[in-house]
């Protein structure tokens, strides 16, 4: 028995997972030894804990909110998720904005064209160079000094207005139909990005070429705009009233300055890896594409890119990864995102720092690894199409 | 296996340490003081007239005196002290995790904070409630007139609850544009972000006074809360809460006496002004201070009308009258619990 558990423990394998066992167990219990330590200093020094915090009432007012129902009598949970909404909002603007800023940028880096290139590298240079936080409050300020008051708003068809307090929109109201316009607007791209691969697999096979424009058209503007005016849908306008606008939808001047200010400093690093991502690809590759008589965009857009992209996503992943943690400086110009809301004005209402750290850790963790989820999926369909 | 042996006594024995540390806490703030030579006091980032750096860095205002008042009593130097410059949002933490030791940052004293923050207030120096400014060029007279207006406030405050206490109650919209910090609230309302300003009354009359153009803004008359503004000590140490309550009172106990930083050290025959000399009496001793603690006190600082006159009184460009804040014997609330 005793010789057989020696021979047991003897044998590498075993050993290997025996003693990766044993370290789990040590580290789970050191673990455990550590909160539930924190957990009775925590008690003794008369700090509350526990998480039923998050239904009480939150008692503050939260500047942007987009579509969740929220107003101070709302609980700290409504306002951790307008938090996140927020979050979430201005991550994926400037995630957009700085891709396709980056793109232009990128090719412009290495275009024939020495003033388009320059531009680009100058651009680079400066923007990559100026620490987030201070474009942050430059963009801001001069956001908050450019735009007119509420008085002299920019006006576009006295249905959108401009000012230095925000964007106001009229506002689709849900009940009337609203619904069917967007289903039939689904209903539409979906409809088209069907019949634009078959008229691709045609092409493949047959090449054939088939122009879809008008079932662009038909599809994606007009059904909806069918569907729209069948239905009437009412739209909320923004009025100007006392101070300042009411009704309708408003994208407050903090969104802006932050969105905009990510996306022109993200964009620089985007930029930078499409360069080295277009270098990478073999200039064989180019003469043979014009040898082919493909013209510059087809030899771009067909040959270089999609080789080069498979370069490129890997530190653009990075870049957007970043981005959405540089959203949290928006304390800085007061646009309510999660930290600014949660880790910092419920935070501060409740006193309890250890809980709500830990839950705004997870929200960034979640969106980190769900970024990089997609984006990985993303890389292993390109690069196996390169092979 | 030698290996492994160390690896698990290695860690039991960080396992056990850590434990060990769970058994009660307890701390001694004053020693701790008395060791480093000098007191970690939490301020304002800049509040004129409760505290503010000038050019120099050297800090003054009424909360910075309380500070002062704590290193008097405790290390007999009012100028042992080292200023934080903390957010509303940053203070509390910084004083639970032991970065300062005291909070002295126009802090309101409310149920949450006393309560369940693991803090206590030792005290109130300055009555204070919210107050707003406005643009004069809106012509605006009274609060009940910003109906759908905007407001500039500072993040991890008891300014944000109030504002939307007091719209909720009067069935008003409002906007809440909300920042950092003192300096970044003025600079959204110079900017025109907002219709309004809120904060303490208090802070008001300072902000005012540091905007580029001060006649361009006129305080409302309205007070919609109230927010007495004291120091916060750790509840743990409850030495430490009576020393930082003590030196308070000392201040206010003087002015009630009559006794200036002038006059402390004149003979006298009153037994009240004897015991805040230190030349008769025991309050020291519960304390674990020098007999000399409200004397150095008095004498280094000064009473608490002559803090108030020096920092915030109508001879400063603040220009705040005593009101509320005189003494219960002249017809405020300002009262020392007896001082024998
Ligand atoms: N008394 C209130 C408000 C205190 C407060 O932070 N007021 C702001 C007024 S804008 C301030 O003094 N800020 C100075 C700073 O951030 O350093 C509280 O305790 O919550």
């Amino acid at each position: 028995m005793f010789t057989k558990l020696k021979s047991l423990l003897n044998n590498n394998e075993v050993r290997a997972i025996v003693f990766q066992i044993l370290a789990v167990v040590v580290i789970a219990y050191f673990a455990y030894q550590a909160f539930d330590n924190l957990m009775l200093n925590i008690e003794q020094r008369g700090i509350r804990s526990g998480f039923g915090f998050l239904n009480d009432e939150a008692g503050f007012a939260v500047n942007d909110n987009f579509f969740l129902d929220y107003s101070p009598a709302s609980t700290n949970l409504q306002a951790f998720y307008v938090g996140i909404v927020n979050t979430l909002i201005v991550a994926i603007t400037g995630i957009f904005f700085a891709s396709v800023l980056g793109l232009i940028v990128g090719i412009s880096r290495l275009s024939s064209n020495y003033l388009i290139r320059k531009i680009a590298t100058v651009y680079i240079e400066i923007f990559r160079n100026i620490p987030i936080l201070l474009q942050i409050l430059f963009w801001y300020s001069i956001a908050l000094s450019t735009f007119p008051s509420p008085k002299n708003s920019i006006n576009f068809f006295d249905s959108i207005f401009l000012n230095s307090r925000g964007l106001y929109l009229p506002k689709p109201i849900m009940e009337s139909g609203f619904f069917f316009v967007l289903a039939s607007l689904v209903i539409g791209i979906v409809a088209y990005i069907f019949i634009k691969k078959r008229s691709n697999k045609k092409h493949d096979e047959t090449g054939v070429v088939t122009n879809t424009t008008v079932y662009f058209l038909g599809l994606v503007l007009l059904l909806p705009s069918v569907v729209y005016f069948a239905f009437g849908v009412q739209l909320e306008y923004p009025m100007l009233k006392g101070f300042n606008f009411r009704g309708g939808v408003d994208l407050s001047i903090e969104f802006f300055s932050l969105a905009f200010a990510l996306s022109i400093y993200t964009a620089t690093y985007i930029a930078e890896a499409i360069r080295s991502g277009i270098e990478s690809v073999d200039s064989g590759q180019k003469e043979a594409a014009s040898a082919m008589g493909l013209t510059q965009t087809q030899s771009l857009r067909l040959v270089v890119l999609p080789q080069a992209l498979r370069v490129a996503i890997p530190p653009i992943i990075n870049q957007y990864l970043n981005l959405t943690k540089n959203s949290s400086l928006a304390a800085a110009v007061g646009y309510t995102e999660l930290v600014t809301i949660f880790s910092g004005t419920v935070l501060n209402v409740v006193g309890q720092a250890i809980e709500i750290i830990i839950l705004t850790m997870l929200v960034y963790l979640t969106i980190s690894l769900v970024i990089s989820l997609i984006l990985n999926i993303f890389n292993k369909k390109m690069q196996i199409k390169g092979k | 296996m030698n290996q492994l042996l160390k690896l698990s006594a290695v860690s039991l024995i960080t396992i056990g340490s850590f434990s060990v540390q769970a058994g009660i806490f307890h701390s001694d703030t004053l020693k701790d003081v008395q060791a480093k030579g000098s007191l970690t006091c939490g301020v304002s980032t800049g509040t004129p007239g409760f505290s503010s750096p000038d050019s120099s860095g050297h800090w003054s205002g009424i909360d910075v005196d309380v500070c002062r008042a704590v290193a008097a009593a405790t290390l007999g130097d009012a100028m042992k002290v080292k200023f934080v410059p903390l957010t509303a949002k940053e203070r509390f933490v910084a004083l639970s995790s032991g970065e300062i030791d005291m909070l002295s940052r126009n802090t309101t004293w409310t149920h949450t904070r006393d309560t369940s923050l693991g803090l206590t207030f030792a005290g109130v120096n300055y009555y204070d409630g919210q107050g707003f400014m406005v643009k004069k060029a809106l012509g605006v007279n009274s609060v009940k007139e910003l109906d759908g207006a905007s407001f500039c406030i500072q993040a991890g405050t008891t300014t944000e609850l109030n504002l939307a206490d007091y719209f909720r109650s009067n069935k008003m919209e409002f906007k809440a544009v909300t920042y950092d910090t003192s300096a970044q609230t003025k600079g959204g309302f110079e900017a025109d972000r907002c219709d309004a300003l809120t904060s303490d009354v208090s802070q008001l009359a300072g902000l005012r006074s540091t905007l580029k153009d001060p006649s361009s803004a006129v305080v409302l008359g309205d007070v919609i809360s109230k927010e007495p503004l004291g120091p916060v000590v750790r509840k743990d140490d409850n030495t430490w809460l009576n020393i930082v309550r003590w030196s308070l009172n000392a201040m206010i106990e003087a002015e009630e006496l009559g006794v200036t930083s002038a006059t402390i050290d004149d003979a006298s025959t009153s037994p009240g002004i004897q015991r805040l000399q230190g030349k008769s009496g025991k309050l020291n001793e519960s304390l674990g201070l020098s007999k000399d603690w409200s004397r150095n006190i008095i004498a280094q600082v000064g009473n608490y009308g002559e803090s108030f006159e020096r920092n915030i009184g109508m001879s400063t460009p603040i220009q705040l009258p005593r009101g509320v804040n005189q003494l219960w014997l002249k017809g405020g609330i300002l009262y020392a619990p007896a001082f024998r």
